[in-house]
């Protein structure tokens, strides 16, 4: 046992219980002057893997260090950086590769080990007892957010509503191609004031012998799943859409007469398909150019090319210079899966002759990757993949490098909720209303 | 059905409960009259609430913490007044008090904007928009352990970490039973706390209170735990409790707390004699029992006046540690007013005044408890003698009550950080 003079140092988090996309501020005090300390985060995921991150910091003349205002020296991450701990997180040593940590459960929080350890130390936080250590919990859900299974009009996906009587604007919220039912942008969504639907689309269906991937009127069934729901108001639903999900708003956005979105945010996407076309259409395209895939130094699949050049012939993208709605792209200057940028840049030029690139704004982040998620999630610049459908396995290179990736997350989410609070809980501009 | 949406906020979601809140609406049409309104469905199954009165300004914003209520259970710039005024809605039972006693669930609040200023019907009428936000009083990891041992009963809360820490032996009032909320929020704060029971609401149970011995037993179960640093042990009492504290640390010879904290307790009462005793001059000097104009008991004049005989209360220079006491000047049901201004005095005299602190609050009442929570002037309350039910009156008004509450907490933390956390630079090194 420790001598009865010793002097603990505390750990001062707050909040202890946040939303994932909530900052903390976190002291440590009571430390010796001028000493050498490093901060650890550690994750147990749902998986059952390890992740953490450290900071390297010097306590000043009085023993404190507050990572708001002072600098990490090195670790994961360095400077000024006061969520460093959360999104520079990586794998422990000793992981298996190609992790990438997110949340299946939504009920309950990710839980977060903090400590504060003597030295500057970069490995061996589990062989070293710490000086202190706090837990802090990360939510997706807010208290009194419900979350509801769909199944009908033959949707597959699920439904949350934050809490009231309402009613709300909504959100159909569509991911990318890794296909699977993934609830937590939407359960996050809902924390903020959104009744919002994240959708299962990407597994092909079988029905009568044959399995394909879903048509278009399947969008249009889960957006009237939502126009018709009790505690929502029918004229104010937009669609958040990342990579695949992308293609699918702008395409629905322009081509349907049922899906008339209030507005997009359109994440790592492109507008790249067969005009009218359906999901079969847009992976048809795509197999087309497999030859252009390439391959990093590590063997990791690149899938930029795939949509490269840009096509000239109009009916090989989506008529952006019809969208009478606003739009919000958001862009990786590093996407190594999509070529965001040079279709963010395409679209402006058509939208700006159609005369309707008042509606476009887009935010591109220099340094960002294809996965640009809720903050304060950590970086992933390659992950294992399974193509949907499929079994094949692959490693897909993301890009983004994990400082830029991280503000780009932070700043994007920032913008998309002012962006949707906008333009669905305060917008009365009339040229949506010519829509209705 | 385009129109605009209010948007009610509160951070943070899920807090401590003497963590402040931000509650803030936006998107209301401007200069627009709205309530809002709090909601509590308490362990007992009543309903507590409370509203206050404001208006949107030129952008549609009510900041909670900036705008002035204009009325309702609470008025002014208040940005905490939508908990700690909350009282039972109109027909409840009477003589309610708000007690948290499961304290690995929180308090589930749910805060709601309603168009207009209301002041009643919040049930019958649905509100522009609801948030709910949760006030818990163990932080994450905090650990929960039933202690039986040697005859003493009690909940230890340790926090999460390594350890060493500071230790606390935590101690309620004449009401009895085995109260938890101050020990988990203390242990939330980095302090391993036990919450003790010596006077059993199970009249099947007796604790074996006749003497110092178990006080002093639950002390040692405190500043024996291998997590603890046992030169670091503090004493918490409130009411009798407090009066059991300074006991304890005039006379132990078995134990030495680093310092205490004492609200609403006084020095007056049958010195270095069990708690039982206490209760028998209590019942002796019960003719001095007041009532007010409701029928509550105003007990405050039992240790009335102050004896000058030394025989009849803590020899105050025998206190060796520092000591804090907290004081509500509109204390009806002990005179701490009284007892602190001798309790100076006496300490005054024996030349150990450096020792002592004390915070004394105008028109606070007698239960000063960890801030937010409400304030109650009365409650019922049951004798622990003769099982009698009585209504008590406590004293102390609702803002100056909840202003003594959230001072003081935030003073008593430092106060033990102080004496029980020191600053390493400071600690005379070991010597080798």
């Amino acid at each position: 046992m420790r001598a009865a003079l010793t002097a603990s140092p505390m750990l001062l988090l707050h909040p202890s219980r946040g939303l994932i996309d909530e900052k903390f501020s976190l002291i440590v005090q009571n430390l010796s002057r001028i000493q050498d300390i490093t901060l650890h985060a550690l994750i147990h995921s749902d998986d059952g893997d390890y992740w953490e991150a450290f900071g390297h910091y010097v306590s000043d003349a009085t023993g404190f260090v507050n990572v708001a205002n002072d600098s990490s020296l090195g670790g994961t991450y360095d400077g000024v950086e006061p969520m460093g701990l959360l999104w520079s997180m990586r794998p422990v040593p000793g992981s298996r590769i190609g992790l990438r940590l997110r949340k299946k459960e939504v009920h309950t929080p990710m839980v977060v080990h903090i400590s504060v350890y003597r030295g500057h130390m970069s490995q061996g936080f589990r062989e070293q007892v710490a000086l202190a250590s706090v837990v802090t919990e990360r939510w997706y859900m807010a208290p009194g957010v419900r979350r509801i299974d769909i199944t009908e009009g033959g949707v597959t996906g699920t439904l949350f509503l934050p809490p009231g009587p309402g009613p709300f604007p909504a959100l159909l919220d569509l991911w990318g191609g890794g296909g699977g039912l993934v609830e937590y942008r939407s359960a996050l969504l809902s924390s903020h004031g959104f009744v919002s639907l994240a959708l299962e689309y990407m597994t092909p269906r079988t029905s009568g012998g044959s399995t394909s991937h879903v048509g278009n009127e399947y969008f249009e069934a889960a957006f009237t799943v939502l126009k018709q729901h009790p505690q929502v108001c029918g004229d104010s639903i937009a669609i958040l859409g990342l990579s695949f999900g992308t293609s699918v708003a702008l395409g629905m956005a322009v081509y349907s007469t049922v899906i008339q979105p209030r507005c997009l945010v359109c994440v790592s996407g492109s507008h790249v398909q067969p005009v009218k076309g359906s999901l079969s259409d847009v992976f048809g395209e795509i197999n087309k150019n497999v030859r252009n895939t390439r391959y990093d130094e590590e063997n990791r699949v690149i899938w930029r090319d795939l949509l490269l050049p840009i096509p000239t012939d109009p009916t090989k993208k989506v008529d952006v210079g019809q969208l009478k709605c606003p739009v919000l792209m958001i862009v990786g200057e590093d996407d190594q899966n999509w070529p965001a940028t040079e279709s963010a840049e395409d679209m402006k030029e058509m939208m700006e002759k159609a005369g309707n690139s008042h509606l476009l704004t887009t935010l591109s982040y220099p340094g960002a990757g294809h996965l640009i998620e809720p903050p304060y999630s950590p970086h992933i610049r390659a992950s294992n993949f399974m193509v949907a459908g499929t079994k094949q396995k692959l490693v897909v290179l993301w890009g983004g490098e994990t400082a830029p990736h991280g503000h780009a997350q932070e700043d994007s989410w920032k913008k998309i909720l002012s962006f949707l609070e906008e333009h669905l809980y305060r917008s009365t501009d009339v040229t949506s209303q010519s829509n209705l | 059905m385009v129109g605009t949406f209010p948007l009610l906020s509160v951070q943070p979601t899920r807090g401590l409960v003497d963590e402040k809140i931000q509650v803030v609406v936006r998107n209301l049409p401007p200069a627009l009259s709205v309530t809002l309104h709090s909601l509590h469905h308490s362990e007992d199954k009543d309903l507590w609430e409370a509203f206050g009165h404001y208006t949107s300004d030129g952008q549609g914003t009510v900041t909670v913490a900036k705008d002035a209520s204009l009325g309702g259970t609470y008025e002014g710039a208040e940005p905490m007044g939508l908990l700690w005024s909350m009282q039972p809605v109109p027909g409840s039972r009477t003589g309610l008090r708000l007690r948290k006693m499961d304290v690995l669930s929180p308090m589930v609040v749910h805060i709601s904007v309603y168009s207009g200023h209301m002041t009643e019907g919040f049930s019958k009428q649905s509100p522009l928009a609801t948030v709910v936000t949760e006030r818990w009083y163990m932080a994450p990891d905090v650990c929960r352990i039933d202690i039986r041992e040697h005859g003493v009963r009690g909940t230890l809360f340790l926090p999460p970490g390594p350890g060493p820490f500071p230790g606390v032996l935590d101690m309620w009032g004449g009401g009895g039973g085995l109260v938890e909320y101050r020990s988990c929020l203390l242990a939330s704060h980095g302090f391993v706390s036990m919450a003790l029971e010596y006077l059993p609401h199970d009249k099947n149970r007796t604790s074996d209170i006749e003497s110092k011995t178990y006080f002093e037993k639950a002390f040692r179960i405190v500043q024996e735990h291998p997590l603890v640093i046992k030169d670091r042990v503090a004493l918490f009492g409130l009411s009798l409790g407090a009066s059991v504290a300074l006991n304890l640390a005039a006379y132990s010879k078995d134990i030495s707390p680093k310092c205490c904290v004492c609200i609403s307790g006084s020095h007056v009462i049958p010195v270095n004699k069990a708690i039982g005793e206490v209760f028998r001059k209590m019942n002796k000097d019960g003719y001095k029992t007041r009532f007010d104009e409701e029928g509550r008991v105003v007990w405050r004049d039992i240790i009335l006046p102050i004896p000058t005989d030394l025989g009849e209360k803590v020899d105050m220079g025998r206190i060796k540690c520092p000591l804090m006491l907290v004081v509500g000047e509109d204390d009806q049901n002990w005179a701490t007013v009284e007892s602190a201004k001798d309790m100076t005095q006496m300490m005054r005299a024996a030349g150990n005044e450096h020792l002592l602190t004390i915070l004394q609050y105008p028109d606070a009442g007698h239960l000063i408890e960890p801030p937010y929570t409400p304030h109650f002037r009365a409650s019922n309350f049951i004798m622990q003698q003769t099982r009698q039910k009585v209504i008590m009156l406590w004293g102390g008004y609702t803002k100056p009550h909840a202003d003594a509450q959230e001072d003081c907490w935030e003073k008593i933390l430092s106060f033990l950080r102080q004496h029980l956390y020191p600053s390493p630079d400071s600690v005379p090194k070991a010597k080798l």
